[in-house]
Order: structure tokens, then sequence, then C-alpha cells
């Protein structure tokens, strides 16, 4: 078993200050997609930006306000293994568009 | 109501096939038996509290270990079916749909049921032995995993005996896979059962990288870590970012074949090719997860047997993690002739044949370990010997396939059939059977019988190669993958005969090795392990009595370099027991949840696979109670007084003396 004391450790699990900020933050970045959606403001290509920057963020408010990735001691595990996430995630999504993409026969 | 209780039996049970009747009857004979034996013996409750409700990452490993070996028996089963079948020229022996998922099931229950289970039993019963640590980091979910992995594959058994087996290949190709080709239950049972097993395996890839980084013992830098402890953490890199896509993949292809979707269909905008982009996204860093452990097991048991240290520590850690890395950016070799263009094809044919180079790095640091040491010949060390040139004729026909202009000639054939079998046999399972014969002993407190396991050792070796090498040759005369029967005048025959005996003489291995563990068990007063070190080891699991006390290690081990306990061995205070402070030991107490939710996943998977809607109800809701219980139980552990670590090490001494 991880050892009990871990909630001892220096590891800070953020303030009351800093959950406020990420808790605003958090529902006015669903508020604008909600909106935006509901009144049809916009159309196409534009549509897709704003919602897209919308949920990336919110992964980051999320990442740095909820997952406390800032805050984390060395060595800083999470945020190498979020590094490595990332790269894969665009492996996956750079790596899937090329291959289907040239793909003579589907096409 | 007799009428349709008959028409409703005849629809959910398969019917028709004499082989399914005698496995039927089989089934039930072995069901009654087990009952009854355990009803008779009134073993119940001991086996209800010591190994279903159990968090001992020993106990846990040795119960993978056993479905591994089942698992084993039933895919081994299957490829005998097949290898009679092919044994001729136009024999009937099976009809085609029934060959269809004879192949699908061995495929799936190899990998997902048989390889993956193995591996997560060898890393249960030794990482956190050779940590230094008492238990892995999350014993909770450690027991949720196993018993969502048997869930997973009991329900996919279950498929050959009610509704009918998958037969779309072991990755459930689409359109085939689809409802328009496949409406029956068959592919439902694949998709729920490899999702609810495979939630089993993220969560054990978490819980084994938590493992290794926050639990080591006092000292143990990570580059002064066991071999073994490195492949499993480089393992568990590749299974936390790849099981994602697997479980993806199949969700959307659940979506199309529940909810009607056209994520994979020919129509309505779907392309059937995205999903053997996606999954082999999953499929190829799958095959380096199950490898990667297995060389860790060869690199100790190679520096063990030859009572080195092991050559090239630092290049073997580097290629393990570029490996892992690497494994993600293959898996177009997979299919070369989609028809993605030369780009494409270039780009993927390059990385793969990068991979050869950190493997071969490790080839060269197990030679050079070898060179020059006292090598003893022990069953351990025979099976990596016997894997290390058949892992290279293996990689070797791999950098074959992986130039894309040829592979447009091996592509499916029975070529890259044998290359598979070459490097997944060769590599995979004699490295698991490595791992199980060297540390049986710390497993169970015994040894086992050199002699069966050297005749087990060479039929299986023998009979590998036998079966493998003419299939080389078979595919490059033509012969495809999946074929049912071929004619007489494509002059096969001969060498799909060899391949038959070659098979057979592998089953013959199998019953030497259940004969050797059955002879092991009873025998095993005369050859109790009373060391704890029968092979004179390097890495602490060797430090501790065998079997290992539930604690592990009464007092955590201050580490101060690489082979920590051979050193100390060494030095003159070997065996020196300084008179250290015992403390209570803090442990976690057993737990039913993870065993009766794993069922519940099980009735809602059932209700998914024939659309009942009660079933899914049923069981949703009861994983969802058994969540809420256990987040509201704080009663989840306990502490060994110091007394009973005393009398435990004083009796485990008495019986040692």
């Amino acid at each position: 078993m991880v050892p009990s004391n871990s909630h001892q450790t220096p590891e800070g699990h953020g303030s009351f200050k800093s959950y406020t900020i990420g808790f605003f933050c958090s529902i006015i970045l669903t508020l604008i997609p909600i909106t935006v959606v509901m009144n049809d403001w916009l159309e196409g290509t534009w549509n897709s930006v704003v919602l897209m920057t919308a949920a990336v963020l919110q992964l980051m408010v999320q990442l740095l306000f909820f997952m406390h990735l800032r805050e984390e001691n060395k060595p800083r595990y999470n945020l190498i293994s979020l590094v490595l996430g990332l790269v894969i995630l665009l492996v996956i999504v750079a790596g899937s568009m090329w291959i289907m993409l040239y793909n003579m026969v589907a096409v | 109501m007799w009428e349709k209780i008959k028409e409703f039996a005849s629809e959910f049970f398969v019917t028709g096939d004499p082989l399914i009747y005698g496995a039927d009857v089989t089934i039930v004979l072995t069901l009654i038996a087990i009952v009854s034996g355990l009803t008779y013996f009134k073993k119940w409750k001991w086996l209800w509290r010591e190994w279903l409700t159990t968090v001992d990452h020993k106990k846990i490993g040795i119960m993978y270990i056993l479905a591994a070996f089942l698992m084993l028996f039933r895919g081994g089963v299957d490829a005998l079916l097949m290898r009679a079948q092919l044994a001729m020229p136009e024999l009937n022996f099976l009809p085609p749909d029934h060959y269809n998922q004879i192949f699908t099931t061995h495929g799936v229950i190899m990998i997902l049921f048989m390889a993956m289970p193995f591996m997560f039993g060898l890393f249960n019963i030794m990482v956190p032995l050779q940590l230094g640590a008492r238990d892995v980091a999350y014993p909770f979910l450690n027991s949720l995993s196993f018993w969502l992995f048997f869930s997973g594959a009991m329900l996919f058994n279950l498929s050959f005996v009610i509704g009918g087996s998958p037969d779309a290949g072991w990755l459930a190709y689409p359109p085939y896979s689809g409802t328009m080709y496949n409406p029956g239950v068959g592919q439902d049972f694949y998709i729920w059962g490899i999702q609810i097993s495979g939630l089993g395996s993220l969560m054990t890839g978490i819980n084994f990288l938590v493992t290794i980084l926050k639990m080591r013992a006092p000292g143990m830098k990570l580059m002064k870590m066991p071999m073994f402890s490195w492949s499993v953490l480089s393992s568990c890199i590749a299974i936390i970012f790849s099981f994602p896509i697997l479980t993806a993949t199949l969700a959307l292809l659940f979506l199309d074949r529940y909810a009607g979707a056209h994520f994979f269909t020919l129509d309505g905008g779907g392309n059937p090719m995205m999903y053997i982009n996606l999954i082999w996204m999953w499929g190829h860093p799958e095959v380096y997860i199950i490898v990667l452990p297995a060389f860790g097991i060869f690199s100790e048991i190679v520096s063990t047997f030859s009572k080195k240290k092991l050559f090239g520590y630092k290049s073997m850690v580097w290629a393990m993690m570029i490996i892992s890395v690497l494994s993600f950016l293959v898996w177009a070799h997979h299919f070369f002739t989609m028809g993605s263009g030369a780009d494409v094809n270039a780009f993927f044919a390059l990385t793969t044949m990068l991979i050869a180079i950190p493997t071969g790095v490790k080839v060269f640091n197990w030679l050079f370990t070898m060179f020059r040491g006292r090598i003893t010949f022990e069953t351990p060390m025979l099976w990596t010997i016997g894997f290390i040139p058949c892992f290279i004729v293996g990689g070797l026909t791999g950098v074959l396939l992986s130039v894309a202009p040829a592979d447009f000639q091996f592509h499916n054939s029975y070529f890259l059939v044998a290359h598979f079998h070459q490097v997944i046999i060769g590599g995979v399972v004699f490295g698991y059977f490595a791992g199980l014969y060297y540390w049986w002993p710390k497993m169970f407190g015994f040894t086992l019988n050199e002699r069966i396991g050297k005749w087990a050792f060479w039929f299986w070796n023998i009979g590998f190669y036998c079966c493998f090498m003419p299939q080389y040759v078979l595919g490059l005369m033509g012969m495809t993958r999946r074929v049912v029967t071929y004619s007489w005048d494509k002059g096969w025959w001969e060498l799909n005969l060899v391949s038959t005996i070659g098979a057979v003489l592998m089953a013959i291995a199998f019953l030497f090795q259940v004969w050797q563990i059955v002879d092991g068990f009873k025998h095993q007063a005369k050859n109790r392990d009373t060391t704890g070190d029968p092979w004179n080891g390097r890495t602490l699991e060797w430090s501790i009595p065998s079997p290992a006390p539930v604690y592990n290690f009464a007092v955590l081990p201050n580490v101060s370099r690489q082979d920590e306990w051979w050193e100390q061995k060494q030095s003159a205070g070997a065996h020196q027991t300084i008179k250290q402070k015992l403390e209570p030991i803090h442990m976690p107490k057993n737990s039913g949840v993870p065993i009766v939710m794993s069922a519940f996943w099980f009735i809602a998977g059932f209700g998914f696979i024939f659309d009942w809607t009660g079933f899914i109800y049923t069981g949703l809701a009861g994983v969802v109670g058994c969540l809420l219980y256990h987040s509201f139980n704080y009663d989840t552990d306990y502490y060994i007084p110091v007394d009973e670590i005393e009398r435990t090490e004083a009796a485990i001494r008495k019986v040692n003396i």
C-alpha cells in the first residue's frame, strides 16, 4: 500500500482561492459553447474553432486548478506522463489523418 | 409454453456440432465435480477467504497464472483442431464457418486471455518482491483488475456454447464484423469480453507503474532496480497509452452494431479502414507489451545462471524505454497493402526497421553476459538459450516483412503466420515459461522435477520448429492464412503434415508441463526450498523465505547497489541477522467487492450482448452499488502486531533448520 502519510508531504492540495477561480473559469468555459450553440451565433468553421478552443482551455483549467499540475514535487511524473500522452495523442491524430487522407483506395 | 422454451433454447445454445455437444457435457461434468468437491470437503469458506477475496499480490498472481494455463489449454485445443483440419488436403473435419470461429477464438484467447494474464501473474508475484515492497500500490484495485479480467475471459469463452463464437478474425475487422455480415451475437461476445477484461488490464498497468515509481525499498534508485522491474515499467507505459485506444475503437464498433452508427460501415460516410488503422495503434504496442517483460525475465535469468552481472545494464534500460515509445510509431506496417501510398509506407517501414536496433542491443547484452560466465543449465536457463536463436530468426523475418514492397507478397500469407508465432511463442511464451520455472520455488516453496522439465523443454522446442518452419515455406509457396482447406494439386500437403506433427509435439510438451506440476505438488515435502534462494539469485526476492510470508519483508531492506542480495552474499557479513527493530506492519484487508462487482459487469455485458435490458440495468446498478459501498467503507486496512511477525518468522526459521 502507498504509505498513508503521503497526505502530510508538502505537496499542496490547492487553496480556497484557487478552487474558486478554477470553478468560475470552468463554469464560464462551459457556458460559452452552450450559448454559442443554443443561439446559433456561429456557423461552420468558426463554430468548431470556438468549441474546440473552449474544450482545450477547459482541459487546462482542470489540470491546473483541480489536478494540481503546478504544485507537483520533483520528479514530476505527472507532467512527464502528460507530455508523453500529448505526444501520443498527436501521433494518433496526425498519423491517422496522414494514413487515411493519402489512402488511394478509400477515397 | 414448452414449444417456446424449446425454440428459445435452440437459438440460445449452440447446436448441431458433435464437438460442441462434447464440450457441453464436459463443462457440466467439470462444474458438478468442482461444486460437489468443494461442498464435500467443506472448502467454500476457505476458498472465499483465502483466494476469492484476497488482495495479496502473490495469491492474485497465482490465480492469474492458473487462469492463463486454463486458457492456454483451450487456445491449444483450438490450434490442434486447426492443424488437424489442415493436415491433409480436402479434409472435411471442420466446416468453414466453424473453422473461422476456431481461428478467431484461438487468436483472441492466446493474446488477451493467455499471454496477458500470464504476464500480469508474473508482474504480481515478482515486482513487489524485487522492489522490496510489501504489496502493490493499490491492492484493492489489483484484485478488481484480476476479477474484471476473469469476467471478461469467462464471457468470451461462454460464446462457443451459448449464442455462437465470433468468427471475424482476432481483430474483428469490419465490414465483416458489422451487423450486415455478422448479425449474430458472436461479435458482441468479442466486444464485451475484451472491453471488460481491458478495463482490468488498464488498471493493472497504472497499478504497477505507481508501484515501481513510488514503492521501491529505501535506497533503490531507478538505475539500481532489477531489470525485470524495468521491463514491467516499460510495458506499463505502453499499456497505459495503448489500451484506451482499444477501448475507444471497440466502443465505436459496438455503437455501429448496437446503435446503428456508421463509423466503420461501408455506407453512411463510414470507413472500415479507419478501424484497421485504429485497432493496430493498440495492436502493435500490445505485442511489445507482452514481449518486453519476457526480455526482463531473460535478463534476470541470464545473469543469475551465468553468475555474472548483467552486461550493459544502462543500454538495456534505454533499449526497453525506446522500444516502448517507438512501438507507437509503427502500426501502419500491418496494412501496407491498404494503399496509403509510398510516403506513408516508407515512413512506417523505416520506423519498423529502427526497432530492430534496440532489440539487437539486447541480444548482444545477453550474449555478452553469458560470455566467460560459469553457466549452469537448469530449466530456466534452457528456455533462455532456446529463446535467443528462435527470437533472432523471428525478428529477422519481421524485418523482411517490414520491407513494404516485399510485404505485398508476404501479406496475409503463412509466412506472416510463421513470423508472428515465432516471435510470440519463441519470445513471449518461452519467456513466461522461463519466468515460471525460475520463480516457481518462490511462489510455492518447493522446486520442480528438472528431468520432466527438460523433456517439456525439448518437446516444445523441437515441436515448435517442426510446426512453424514449414509454414514459412508454405507462405512463399502461396498458401494464405485462414484458408480452411486446399487441394491436392497445390503441392502443400507434405509441409502441412509436418507442421501438424509439430503441433502435436507441442501438445505433448504441454502434457509434460502439467505432469511436472502435478509431480511437484505430490513430492513437495521432499523438494522443499528451505534456503529461499535455490538458484543462488541476485535480487531481493531471494533474500526472503519461500514462499514469502504475507507481509513479504519483516524489515524493509536497505538497498545501495545493483544486485543488492548478491553483493550482500559476497561481502564478509553475509547472512548476518542484524537485530533490527520490528515494527507493526500496515496491511490491506481482504475485500469481496472486486469479485461481486466483476460479476455485475459480467451480467451487464451479457445483457448488452443479447440486448436484454433487465440484465443491463441490474448489472450496471450493481456496479454503481459496489462503487458506492467501497467508497464509504473506511475499514480497509489493519496492522500486523510485532509479536505476530516474530511468531511467523520463528515458524519459518524452524522449518528452515
